[in-house]
C-alpha cells in the first residue's frame, strides 16, 4: 500500500504555493511560484513539478486556501477549502506549538493572528491600506535598484535608520525620495522604511491586539531580515521565522485537509495528476439582470462548465 | 410633487406607506446597486462616509424616474449625518438638478415639529388622517422588523440555499402591498408562515453558533453596503441577531432628544464601565450591545462601520477591553466604496471558524468537567 500524503495549495495574489505533507505533517516537497495573474496555468505547472515527488504516494486529501482557493478547489478537486487566516493559524500552531502571536505579511495583505493554547482567539487583516506588504517592498526595491533578496541584509547594515512616513505607500515613496535627495545613505533609508512599515502594521493591523511572545513571523515578507529586525526592535521580543515561512498557508491547507479526511469516510475528491493535463479555461460575462452588473465567471474543463460564481444574488451559481 | 428619499434597508416600505397614505406621490429609488454607488461616489466628497455617497446615488436615480422633492432626516450631535441633508442639497444643486429638499430634524421632544415638517411635504390633511397614516406606517414597520427577525432564525436551517432570502422577499412584498392595518396583520402572518416553511428538519442542529451584529445604523441595516453580512452568516449556519432594527432607529429619531441621554436605557448602562460619554451616532450602543451579547452568552460579535465613522472608531478602540473582560470574540468590518466581496467573505469565514473552534474546545472542557 502506497504511503499517504496530503496536498496543500495556497493561491495568493502574488505567489502560488504548493506543499506535500506526509502523514506526520512533515514537508516532503514545497514550491513557491509567482501567480503572475494566471492562477490556472500556475497551478497546472506546479502540479507537473510536484508529480515526480508524488510518485509512489497516495494523495489522501487536498486542501486549498488563499484568495484563489475556490478556483484551485474546482481544478484540483479539493476536500477542504479554507480561508487563509485559519490556514496560517493551523500551520503556525503545528510548527511552534506554544505560539501566541502570528504576524503574516504576504504579497498584498497582512494579518495578525492571536492564539492561546493553540486556538485562534482574535485576528485582523489590513482593510483599507496595503502599505508594507510584499508588493510595496518589491516596488521600492526595484526603484532603489536593490534586488529584493538583498533588501533585508542592506537594512541590517544601517547604523542610523531615518524616519520615513509609512502611512501611505505613495507618501512613503515621496518621503524616501526626499531623504535620498537630502543625502542619507541607502541602507539607512531601507532600514527606516522597514521600521516605518512595522510601525504602520502595528498601528493598523495590530491595533488593540494583545501581542504576546512567542511571536512567529511568516509569509513572503518574512524573508526580509530587515523587517524581522524592525519587528524585534518594536516589540522588544525575539521573532521566530519558521523554516517554511513562505508556504505556511499551503501547509495549513494540507493539515486541514488531513483533519477533514479523518472526520469523513470515503476517498479524496482529488482529480489526479493526469486530469491536470485537461484544458481548463476561465471566462466571464456581465449579467444584465439588474443594475449590479455582476461579473460572472465560468470555469470550464474542456467544454464542460465545472464551476460558476460572481453573482451577488446567486442566480448563476447553479448550472 | 413627486417625493423620494434615501434607502436604508427596508425602511422604504414604512416611508412609502406613510407618504402615500397622506396623499403624496412617491418615487421609491431603485434598490441600491453598483450603479447607485458609483454615481454617488463620483459626486460626493471622498472623505464623507458611505451613507452620504449611497444617498446621493439614490436621489439621482430617483430623479431620473421623475422625483422632484427629497425628504431627508436631519440630526444633531457629533455624528456627521446631521449635516448630510444640507451637504446633499448643495451637491445636487451644483449638479444642476431642480428639486426641493425637506430636511426633517429630530424634534427636541416634540412631535408637533415633525408633523409641521411633514405637512410641508404632503399638503393639508386632517388630524384624523395623520393618525391613521402613522398607524398604518407603524404597523408596516413593526411587521418588517418582525419578518427580519424570523428570517434570521430560519436561515441556518433552510432546505436549500437562498430559500429563506427568497421567502423574505415575497413576505416583504405582501407587507408593502397591504393597504390597511388588517391586511398588514394578515401579510405578517402569511409571511411568517412562508418563512417558517423553508426550514428543513434534517438541517436543524440543537445549538447553532450565535453571533450579534452591532455598529453604525446605516451599514448594519443596508445589506447592499455590508455585502449581506447577515445572509452570509446565516448561510454558514450561524444564528444572527442585530442590535438595531428600523423601528428602533425611527423611535429614537422621532422621540429622543439626541443630546440628552435618557437615564435607565439598557445599552448605556451596560456600556458605562467602558464608555460613559456620548460620542455621537451609535458608538455607545455598539459598546453596550456588545456587553449585552456577551452576557447573553453569544459566541461572537461583529461590529460594522463605514470608513471614517468617528463614533464607531471610538467604539472600536474600546471593544478590545470588552472582549478581554467578558471573553467574547469581536471583529470589526469597515466598509467604503472600495470594499470587496472577497475580503469580507474571507474575514467572515475566519471569524466563524474561530467561533466554532472555541465552542468545540469549551464543549470538550465541559465534558471533562
Amino acid at each position: 500500500m502506497a504511503r499517504k500524503a496530503y496536498l496543500g495549495v495556497d493561491v495568493g495574489s502574488v505567489s502560488t504555493n504548493l506543499v506535500l505533507l506526509n502523514e506526520q505533517g512533515e514537508v516532503l516537497e514545497k514550491l513557491y511560484l509567482r501567480t503572475r495573474g494566471e492562477p490556472i496555468a500556475v497551478i497546472q505547472e506546479g502540479m507537473k513539478m510536484l508529480a515526480p515527488a508524488a510518485s509512489g504516494l497516495q494523495i489522501a486529501g487536498v486542501g486549498t486556501t488563499g484568495s484563489g482557493r475556490r478556483l484551485a478547489a474546482v481544478i484540483l478537486g479539493a476536500d477542504c477549502v479554507k480561508n487563509e487566516i485559519t490556514a496560517h493559524a493551523v500551520a503556525s500552531a503545528r510548527v511552534v506549538p506554544d505560539v501566541r502571536t502570528v504576524i503574516e505579511i504576504g504579497g498584498q495583505d497582512s494579518k495578525i493572528i492571536i492564539l492561546r493554547d493553540g486556538a485562534v482567539l482574535d485576528f485582523a487583516m489590513n482593510t483599507v491600506c496595503a502599505a508594507g506588504t510584499g508588493s510595496f517592498l518589491d516596488q521600492q526595491a526595484a526603484r532603489l535598484g536593490v534586488p529584493i533578496e538583498r533588501f533585508g541584509e542592506l537594512a541590517l547594515m544601517s547604523t542610523t535608520p531615518v524616519r520615513i512616513a509609512g502611512r501611505c505607500a505613495v507618501f512613503a515613496e515621496s518621503d524616501m525620495i526626499h531623504k535620498q535627495q537630502m543625502g542619507h545613505r541607502i541602507e539607512d533609508i531601507v532600514a527606516g522604511l522597514c521600521e516605518a512599515l512595522v510601525r504602520n502594521y502595528l498601528n493598523n493591523v495590530g491595533k488593540g491586539k494583545d501581542i504576546q511572545p512567542p511571536v512567529v513571523f511568516q509569509g513572503g515578507v518574512a524573508a526580509n531580515a530587515g523587517m524581522r529586525a524592525a519587528f524585534e526592535k518594536a516589540l522588544g521580543t525575539p521573532v521566530a521565522v519558521p523554516e517554511h515561512y513562505n508556504v505556511m498557508g499551503a501547509i495549513g491547507a494540507a493539515l486541514l485537509a488531513a483533519e477533514e479526511m479523518e472526520r469523513r469516510d470515503g476517498p479524496s475528491n482529488f482529480r489526479g495528476f493526469q486530469a491536470l493535463d485537461m484544458d481548463y479555461s476561465a471566462s466571464s460575462f456581465e449579467c444584465k439582470g439588474c443594475p449590479n452588473l455582476c461579473e460572472v465567471v465560468n470555469i470550464k474543463m474542456g467544454h464542460e462548465v465545472i464551476a460558476r460564481w460572481g453573482s451577488r444574488c446567486g442566480r448563476w451559481d447553479s448550472f | 410633487m413627486k417625493i423620494t428619499f434615501a434607502h436604508m434597508g427596508n425602511l422604504y416600505i414604512t416611508v412609502k406607506a406613510l407618504l402615500e397614505d397622506l396623499g403624496a406621490e412617491v418615487v421609491v429609488p431603485p434598490m441600491p446597486s453598483k450603479r447607485t454607488l458609483s454615481i454617488g461616489s463620483r459626486y460626493s466628497p471622498e472623505f464623507a462616509c458611505l451613507p452620504l455617497k449611497v444617498n446621493i446615488g439614490n436621489y439621482i436615480e430617483a430623479m431620473e424616474l421623475g422625483a422632484d422633492t427629497i425628504a431627508m432626516a436631519g440630526g444633531v450631535g457629533p455624528c456627521r449625518f446631521g449635516l448630510y441633508g444640507e451637504v446633499q442639497r448643495e451637491i445636487l444643486k451644483a449638479l444642476g438638478y431642480e428639486f426641493e429638499m425637506i430636511i426633517i430634524e429630530p424634534p427636541q421632544g416634540r412631535l408637533r415639529h415633525v408633523l409641521r415638517q411633514l405637512g410641508r411635504l404632503v399638503g393639508r390633511n386632517s388630524v384624523g388622517k395623520y393618525v391613521s397614516a402613522v398607524r398604518l406606517a407603524w404597523a408596516k414597520m413593526t411587521a418588517v422588523d418582525e419578518l427580519e427577525k424570523v428570517v434570521q432564525r430560519v436561515r441556518p436551517f433552510e432546505s436549500r440555499r437562498g430559500a429563506a432570502t427568497a421567502a423574505l422577499a415575497s413576505a416583504l412584498k405582501l407587507v408593502d402591498e397591504a393597504s390597511s392595518i388588517a391586511q398588514v396583520k394578515r401579510a405578517l402572518e402569511d409571511g411568517r408562515e412562508m418563512l417558517l416553511s423553508v426550514r428543513a428538519p434534517e438541517n436543524s442542529v440543537p445549538d447553532p453558533p450565535r453571533i450579534g451584529i452591532v455598529g453604525e445604523v446605516y451599514v448594519v441595516l443596508e445589506p447592499f453596503v455590508n455585502f449581506e453580512v447577515e445572509r452570509r452568516l446565516g448561510e454558514m449556519g450561524v444564528l444572527v441577531e442585530r442590535s438595531i432594527y428600523i423601528g428602533d432607529w425611527v423611535r429614537e429619531h422621532l422621540f429622543k432628544d439626541l443630546l440628552r441621554l435618557r437615564k435607565g436605557r439598557r445599552p448605556y448602562d451596560l456600556a458605562k464601565p467602558y464608555l460613559c460619554h456620548f460620542v455621537g451616532g451609535h458608538g455607545v450602543e455598539t459598546v453596550g450591545h456588545t456587553v449585552e451579547y456577551a452576557k447573553r452568552r453569544f459566541d461572537g460579535v461583529i461590529q460594522l462601520a463605514p470608513f471614517t465613522c468617528m463614533p464607531e472608531i471610538v467604539a472600536q478602540d474600546v471593544l478590545p477591553s470588552v472582549s478581554r473582560d467578558l471573553g467574547i470574540p469581536v471583529m470589526t468590518l469597515v466598509f467604503d466604496e472600495h470594499s470587496s466581496d472577497a475580503g469580507v467573505l474571507t474575514r467572515l469565514e475566519a471569524f466563524v471558524d474561530l467561533v466554532e473552534r472555541s465552542r468545540r474546545r469549551r464543549a470538550a472542557k465541559g465534558a471533562r468537567g
